[in-house]
């Protein structure tokens, strides 16, 4: 029997129509109703191994597997650190080069050392490595060859255990930093401030190549045989870090994922031979203690945490900022954590079937892509942000906040035409910076979604100032309660005095051309120079585009060749330092690899950055801040850019969705009413049948002429009469 | 036969060597192994240390065609192309530049790939046939007419929309099926219905057309009109004499493509949320990984040598006149 593609579909709709859930559910129909929650990724994370990960994509499934001793509380902005695992929150105390404590403020302090308590009774999550055999021998830790035939996930192995979390883990993963198999992105970084961490490498490296030469087949290198100074055990709930000189910023990393605890078990069980060829690695696998565990790690489809039946005792916030009450952020004050029982993640590639199915409640929050903007928000006759009357019908909620990010355009301070800092150079780059305007750029290329930059200092971290003392004097005034860019005709003049009457070279009288450098990501980004042509023409300047492939826009930027650029920074951590290190000269990209892509290098902004990195948050530390913001906003390195401000939806159902970009295990707030979506799913789904019916009377009416032609064909003589053999 | 087909294998190992230098060089051309290791670091607080590390532990730090340093015959093997290229004709893929070892990833994706590719495959042929067969037997008449200009039209609309429209009017408004996603087992059926309609659809105009035209250039040979002259009815000319005819040009564009199904396709796949085949290459070609890259080229090639060499065996199966030696 021929199977048809008619036929089959209308067996399939037959057996949906027998179905309770809709139709066009795409997950089981078991699952309608249970305390699932329900979100999409759009690539794979690269990695899942903490000491390997480094970007937010990973981090939003690491955050609520792996807990490291601090967190961010939940609910309280400017963003403040609090403990996690750590019974209290560490407190430095300084050393001089012999050893001896010395105060904070001594001009001798050659070493600050954390002591970190951790809390007795926390417990990982089930876990194969953790298993024991009724002697409570390691079940699995000594696996031979055929002992591996079976397996190909971690889910193969049927016995899982537990055990304390102990200081050591952490001491264990520091220790990893530098192993030699894996590749930290931290571990130069750390090297320069963790006492020995720079040459454990090397140790690492030659015990294992040791341990290989003796036995190629063990792979595991046992880190708790090598020590490190700066990273000690002092007892089973206590570890302590030793760093060079101070490094007050230290406390933000131990909310990440480089510092959260990781067990030697796990580790001796994913070397074993035979796993790696599984894939079977802790970079697929994660072990932690935290409130959620991976339990299917599938991600060109779908990835699956669920509650961790070992959860420490972890509960809701009771404080906030003012306006949480307002919202509802505070209803579960005190309550247990966490609420939802598992959290799927579906990976969705493209925007328009991922905004489809959040429109249909298949997703419980979204984000909101440029082409569905206009299909969700809309602006009040003051400017102000609105939700559409489509989607206010659906009870959706939308929450705008402001990220700690910045995206600028900058110039390479190297460059012979825009670099330099005499004052003709700075006032050519202020110039530009009012020219180029950065309010129509965030209206045409961002829906709105962001707020021009006055510094490179984002709202809620200390530094930034809101209103006329925060402005940048040099591109804005103070007009109406609320900062206006300055006139052209004032940044004609200022490039006038620049050396550019009327944009040009009066040497050669030809008109000032200036280079952007860039990494198109396709015809879309045509928009963009056209853009950017029209506001160097405003000023009479000309705009060309070195349009380049990735990896050449990469190597001008290192090599620093480029003239003008477009580029991002995103937080690490909500401090002064993790900003304006960006601008610092000895983090010059071109000359010292690091993160200052302009290669800004302004001595007197570097010595106040030198004093104001190691200071706590105080008045003094406002002012020096205010006077490196001055310094840049005169030499303009950047363009300043903006600050992206992120659009959130979601559903009625879902509650406690206060956005914090800061911190990574905020799934364990979150509370949802199943029963709630499951009715709104059922409501907004129904099928429609009628128009397959039509389609299908259609296609019947229309065949009928042709069989009748074909009958007629086939009854037809072969001669027509009158046409008989003569 | 057999000596044929041995022959045909020996032939495909310089053409597999070919398309490996070539893989290798186009991508090395774009990408240095320095900018490898950068984008599988990342971008943020990564040194040079580092990426020297890394290219260390993936055998990138070797030159890559010719090692000067080296004598006799490691002048050639202790090379980057080399060590990459040799345990490809074994298929054994080695790992990832990511360290995920690309066999299993291959054998763990061909499965929904085929999921949707057989379907639309065996549904599309038959369909198009069907309907080609149709056209051919209302020749000239206005069946025939619309039913090119149809074509014509089905051919003209972009795969894109195709599958756009589709979602929109068939899982969005009329909530029939799932817009995206993919299960296992008998679940995955809901998820499949959408795409391999899409799929058939967009392949109809195409299809029927050139299969139109090849029956109608059989219809116009004599066996058809000896046929027509014993008084065979014109369904049993067409589709017990005309088909059987037309098998080799049939086979010819069909049988070739039967291995490569299992590659997915990149747009179909990332449109319906399938963990198939079809992204791997792309996704690993914005990765910068080699390994990836020329592990699925060289599948890819060896499969359309095999789709080749089986449309070869199958003339001799509908065509007894055909011998391979």
């Amino acid at each position: 029997m021929i199977i048809t593609l008619p036929s089959l579909a209308m067996a399939v709709l037959l057996l949906a129509a027998c179905s309770k859930s809709p139709w066009n559910n795409p997950y089981p129909a078991g699952e309608a109703g249970q305390n699932i929650l329900y979100s999409s990724f759009s690539e794979r994370p690269k990695h899942l191994d903490p000491v390997q990960s480094y970007s937010s994509n990973e981090y939003a499934i690491l955050g609520q597997i792996y807990e490291p001793p601090l967190q961010y509380h939940y609910l309280k902005r400017p963003y403040t650190l609090e403990p996690l695992t750590a019974e209290v929150m560490p407190q430095p105390y300084y050393l001089d080069k012999q050893g001896k404590p010395v105060a904070e403020s001594s001009a001798h302090v050659a070493f600050s050392v954390y002591d970190i308590h951790i809390k007795p009774g926390i417990r990982y999550q089930p876990h194969p490595a953790f298993a024991t055999d009724v002697q409570g021998h390691p079940r699995y830790l000594s696996l031979g060859a055929t002992e591996l035939v079976q397996v190909n996930s971690l889910a193969d192995f049927t016995q899982t255990g537990t055990r304390e979390l102990i200081a050591a883990d952490y001491v264990y993963q520091i220790k990893r930093l530098a192993h030699p198999k894996l590749h930290s992105p931290l571990l130069s970084f750390m090297g320069d401030y963790i006492v020995g961490l720079k040459d454990y490498p090397k140790t690492l490296k030659q015990a294992y190549a040791a341990q290989i030469k003796t036995n190629p087949a063990n792979q595991f290198l046992d880190l708790r045989n090598y020590p490190l100074i700066g990273a000690e055990v002092v007892d089973r709930y206590t570890y302590r870090i030793t760093l060079n000189g101070k490094y007050p910023q230290f406390v933000y990393w131990l909310a990440m994922p480089f510092f959260a605890p990781f067990p030697a078990e796990a580790d001796q069980f994913y070397q074993q031979p035979g796993m790696a060829e599984r894939n079977i690695v802790p970079d697929w696998y994660p072990v932690g203690t935290g409130a959620y565990m991976l339990t299917r790690n599938d991600p060109n489809r779908e990835m699956v945490l669920e509650r961790n039946p070992n959860f420490h005792p972890d509960f809701y916030p009771q404080q906030g900022e003012p306006g949480d009450v307002e919202h509802g952020y505070l209803k579960d004050a005190g309550k247990q954590l966490p609420f939802i029982d598992r959290i799927v993640l579906k990976l969705e590639k493209e925007t328009i079937p991922y905004w489809n199915k959040f429109l249909q409640g298949y997703y419980d929050s979204s984000g909101i892509g440029s082409d569905s903007f206009d299909q969700a928000i809309q602006f009040g006759s003051q400017g102000d942000v609105q939700l559409t009357p489509e989607l206010q019908a659906q009870g959706i909620q939308l929450s705008t906040t402001v990220q700690p990010t910045i995206g600028y355009t900058g110039f390479n301070m190297l460059d012979d035409v825009v670099g330099g800092y005499t004052p003709a150079r700075q006032k050519l780059r202020q110039a530009i910076s009012i020219a180029i305007d950065h309010e129509e750029f965030i209206s045409i290329f961002r829906n709105g979604r962001g707020i021009g930059a006055q510094g490179p200092i984002p709202p809620d971290i200390f530094g930034h100032l809101a209103g006329k003392a925060g402005i940048n004097p040099y591109v804005y005034e103070w007009d109406k309660d609320q900062p206006r860019r300055q006139s052209i005709r004032q940044a004609k003049q200022l490039l006038a005095e620049a050396g550019y009457p009327n944009g040009r070279d009066p040497k050669t009288g030809e008109p000032l051309i200036i280079y952007l450098d860039y990494s198109s990501g396709g015809p879309e980004d045509k928009a963009v120079f056209d853009w950017f042509r029209k506001q160097f023409a405003k000023i009479d300047l000309q705009m060309s585009v070195r349009d380049t492939d990735y990896n050449r826009f990469q190597e001008k930027m290192r090599k620093g060749t480029a003239q003008m650029f477009m580029w991002g920074w995103n937080a690490d951590y909500p401090d002064p330092e993790n900003f304006l290190f960006l601008l610092y000269g000895p983090n010059a990209k071109a000359k010292h690899d690091g993160e200052n892509a302009s290669n800004y290098d302004n001595p007197q902004f570097n010595a106040l950055f030198d004093k104001m990195k190691n200071m706590a948050n105080t008045p003094q530390r406002q002012a020096i801040i205010q006077q490196m913001l001055e310094i840049t906003r005169r030499d303009a390195p950047w363009l300043w850019g903006y600050y992206p401000k992120e659009f959130v939806l979601h559903h009625e159902w879902l509650y406690n969705a206060k956005p914090n970009h800061m911190a990574h295990n905020t799934l364990k707030y979150r509370r949802l009413d199943p029963q709630l979506r499951m009715l709104k799913r059922h409501e907004w789904n129904q099928p429609r049948l009628w128009p397959i019916f039509i389609l299908f009377v259609v296609g019947v009416v229309s065949l009928i002429p042709a069989v009748r032609a074909y009958r007629h064909k086939e009854h037809r003589p072969a001669v027509s009469s009158g046409q008989g053999v003569k | 036969m057999y000596a044929y087909i041995i022959r045909r294998v020996l032939y495909a190992i310089p053409i597999l060597l070919g398309v490996n230098v070539l893989t290798f060089a186009l991508f090395f051309w774009v990408n240095s192994p320095d900018d490898m290791a950068r984008m599988h670091l990342g971008m943020k607080r990564v040194d040079q240390a580092a990426i020297v590390k890394w290219k260390q532990d993936r055998g990138y730090d070797k030159p890559m065609l010719f090692n000067p340093k080296a004598s006799g015959i490691e002048q050639l093997t202790d090379t980057v192309f080399y060590n990459k290229t040799i345990t490809l004709f074994a298929f054994d893929f080695g790992n990832s530049d990511d360290d995920r070892n690309i066999n299993r990833d291959i054998q763990k994706r061909m499965w929904p790939s085929l999921a949707i590719a057989i379907p639309t495959f065996i549904i599309g042929l038959l369909f198009n046939i069907t309907f080609a067969m149709l056209l051919a037997f209302f020749r000239a008449t206005y069946v025939d007419i619309w039913g090119v200009i149809s074509c014509v039209i089905l051919m003209s609309v972009s795969g894109m929309f195709y599958i756009i429209g589709g979602q929109y009017l068939v899982s969005k408004l009329l909530h029939l099926v799932p817009i995206s996603g993919y299960d296992h087992g008998i679940d995955a059926i809901k998820f499949l219905i959408l795409p391999v309609t899409i799929g058939v659809i967009s392949g109809i105009g195409a299809g029927t057309r050139w299969y139109r035209t090849i029956f109608l250039e059989e219809i116009s040979k004599d066996y058809v009109r000896t046929a027509r002259a014993k008084g065979l009815s014109e369904f049993r000319v067409l589709f017990r004499h005309v088909l059987k005819n037309a098998m080799i040009p049939i086979l010819t564009g069909v049988v070739v493509v039967i291995p490569s199904l299992f590659m997915g396709s990149l747009i179909t796949e990332s449109f319906f949320g399938i963990p198939g085949l079809g992204s791997y290459t792309i996704d690993a070609i914005r990765q910068q990984d080699f390994s990836i890259v020329r592990a699925m080229v060289f599948l890819g090639s060896a499969m359309y040598i095999l789709g080749l060499v089986l449309t070869d065996i199958s003339y001799t199966l509908v065509d007894p006149r055909i011998r391979l030696e």
